[in-house]
């Protein structure tokens, strides 16, 4: 196997809260080849965005590394990220915050080329623009219009076209589908999607929806409370679910049937336990129905159960 | 070269939104023709008006009442009081403004960067700004003015440095709303740095409760420099000013109200017509008020 495009290793986030350490993401090891989409799932307040604002040194991390073509960037200061921004950018949940009001659409778009200095003149840079508007499927008559006056749909068109603005290789999706209607949702996959194809794009998608997931990524993995807990390609995921964290998750994708589903079947019970200063052992283990004394007690690492599999529970050590 | 020029024309149609938005306001049209008015009078006050009037004393003709010769009476000296009011609107208005527009600057940028990189900075500056709040706002501009030594630029750098802490404190409140706002990372992620990302998105988002501060800190500051006159440090006595006309017209109040009607609705005047100017350019300058 080639260097990974995105790798970290041993990833730590802890905030420091009134109430102590919150562990938003604890020891993460993940890694994407070029061109590739790895899927990250989770339900909320399991740390996905943050680790996907750490990876791209947003937030700065606790510890351990982030390498991106083999070099570790974590702690980088701004001067040093300069050149390494342009490759990395971000694609947000809410299209309503994550565009500037005051600022029309072609504004929007053309900051960050005007950024990195990748055009000079308004000329060159306005031309660049169109082009972008027309890869994402916006309509030309939009650029001077202002985000207020544009459906969701077409707002997240939008964040897209500003992150391809500066030519990246790698794109975190933070949520980038969950805010839409069902049927706009197809459509900016399918665009995410053609974009990927089109330029060799490196997707991190970021989703807690697992129907999204299945759609776009090449690989899956599983966090929960911060923490990796299961990680492998994404039919073999849907096959062969083997942590029970995961196994809770698919049985809770509803399908529609019309008759009625034994209910509570596989639904785990309880709610997701305090990410601030957690408990050693599995995270999992209060919920968990096969938890022993062993998942209480021992830290649990990423192990293979089978190849290219990998699970942290101690089902499978 | 044809975008370019699109480019340029498009930069003026946003202007010109602008003011479309801002003349649709009655009120702030309102405002802002009462505040040119003023400004005009200040400006051109000396070719109808005539300073001497305003200065020189008359004793027998002292607390007259309006009347032909004085349209809105004389004062304790026999001084034209529309007069004083006409040529005080110069030292008023200018030193307002002046004020106004530095210690929004400079309190705009210290409550920002408070705001913006939080922690330590924040609380150094914040800190330093208590530490002004704590003296009286009289007492510091006094303080200032006896140190440096009398004169108008110092009279203003000690009204607005006094001011200072009032809108660092706003502006960095105004600003802790805008930061969590994913646009703010989204300019991170392309490499924007602080100072930029300050000025081109979170202060134009901030704007509503600055420019409201900023109105109302005029009519402070022409208040405030009439205080520094009554202790002899500001404005030296014959020359006219709405602020001293005040307070030396205070102890007649009783018998004599035109004294202080006169100044007092010249400040009440220029204040409302601000504060309307304010309130106008906060919706023109939000295009998601349009329509």
């Amino acid at each position: 196997m080639s260097i990974p495009l995105i790798e970290t290793r041993n990833l730590k986030k802890y905030f420091d809260t009134p109430r102590g350490m919150l562990h938003a993401v604890d020891g993460v090891n993940i890694s994407i080849q070029a061109g590739n989409t790895l899927g990250v799932v989770g339900e909320s307040g399991c740390g996905k965005s943050t680790l996907g604002r750490t990876i791209l040194q947003l937030i700065k991390p606790t510890s351990g590394e982030v390498l991106y073509n083999g070099q570790n960037i974590a702690g980088y200061n701004e001067r040093q990220m300069a050149s390494i921004r342009r490759d990395m950018q971000i694609i947000f949940q809410d299209p309503f915050s994550s565009l500037n009001p005051r600022m029309t659409v072609r504004d929007i778009i053309a900051e960050p080329i005007r950024v990195c200095k990748l055009c000079h003149g308004n000329a060159e840079i306005y031309e660049r623009v169109n082009k972008l508007m027309d890869t994402v499927g916006l309509a030309s008559r939009f650029e001077n219009a202002y985000p207020h006056e544009l459906d969701g749909g077409r707002r997240q068109r939008i964040g897209i076209a500003r992150a391809l603005a500066v030519e990246p290789k790698f794109i975190v999706c933070d949520e980038p589908v969950s805010a839409l209607d069902v049927s706009i949702q197809a459509q900016i996959l399918n665009l995410l999607m053609d974009l990927q194809s089109d330029m060799g794009l490196t997707y991190m998608f970021i989703t807690h929806d697992l129907s999204v997931v299945k759609h776009i990524s090449n690989e899956i993995a599983v966090m929960y409370l911060g923490q990796c807990v299961e990680r492998v390609n994404s039919d073999r995921l849907f096959e062969n679910p083997l942590h029970p964290y995961t196994k809770a998750l698919l049985a809770a994708i509803p399908i529609p049937k019309l008759m009625p589903r034994k209910r509570g079947a596989g639904i785990i019970k309880g709610e997701v336990s305090n990410p601030i200063d957690p408990k050693p052992g599995c995270r999992f283990a209060s919920r968990c129905p096969n938890a022993s004394e062993r998942c209480l007690s021992e830290e649990l690492r990423l192990v293979e159960a089978e190849p290219g599999h990998f699970v942290a529970c101690a089902l499978y050590e | 070269m044809s975008t370019a020029g699109k480019a340029k024309r498009r930069k003026r149609s946003q202007l010109s939104l602008i003011w479309f938005r801002f003349r649709k306001n009655k009120l702030a049209m309102l405002g802002l023709i009462i505040f040119l008015m003023m400004i005009f009078m200040a400006a051109y006050v000396s070719i109808f008006g005539d300073y001497e009037k305003a200065i020189t004393m008359d004793m027998p003709n002292k607390l007259q009442t309006p009347s032909a010769a004085h349209l809105f009476g004389t004062d304790q000296f026999g001084r034209d009081i529309l007069m004083r009011m006409m040529f005080g609107a110069r030292i008023s208005l200018s030193v307002g403004l002046l004020t106004m527009v530095l210690s929004l600057v400079v309190g705009s940028l210290i409550g920002a960067a408070a705001g913006y990189y939080g922690g330590k900075v924040d609380n150094l500056l914040m800190r330093i700004m208590d530490v002004f709040l704590a003296i009286p706002s009289t007492l510091l501009a006094i303080s200032i003015v006896a140190a440096l030594g009398q004169g108008m630029f110092n009279l203003l750098l000690a009204t607005a440095v006094s001011q200072i802490p009032a809108f660092a404190r706003v502006v960095r409140s105004a600003i802790l709303t805008v930061k969590g706002q994913d646009y703010i990372e989204a300019a991170r992620a392309c490499g924007m740095r602080g100072g930029r990302i300050i000025l081109r998105h979170i202060l134009p988002n901030a704007m509503g409760p600055i420019i409201v501060q900023a109105t109302l800190n005029i009519a402070r500051t022409i208040l405030g420099i009439s205080s520094l006159s009554f202790v002899g440090l500001g404005i030296s006595p014959p020359t006219p000013e709405w602020g001293s006309m005040l307070s030396e017209g205070k102890t007649m109040m009783r018998y004599y109200p035109h004294l202080i009607l006169i100044p007092g609705a010249a400040i009440a005047l220029a204040v409302m017509s601000l504060n309307l100017i304010g309130d106008g350019l906060r919706d023109a300058l939000d295009p998601r008020l349009k329509n």
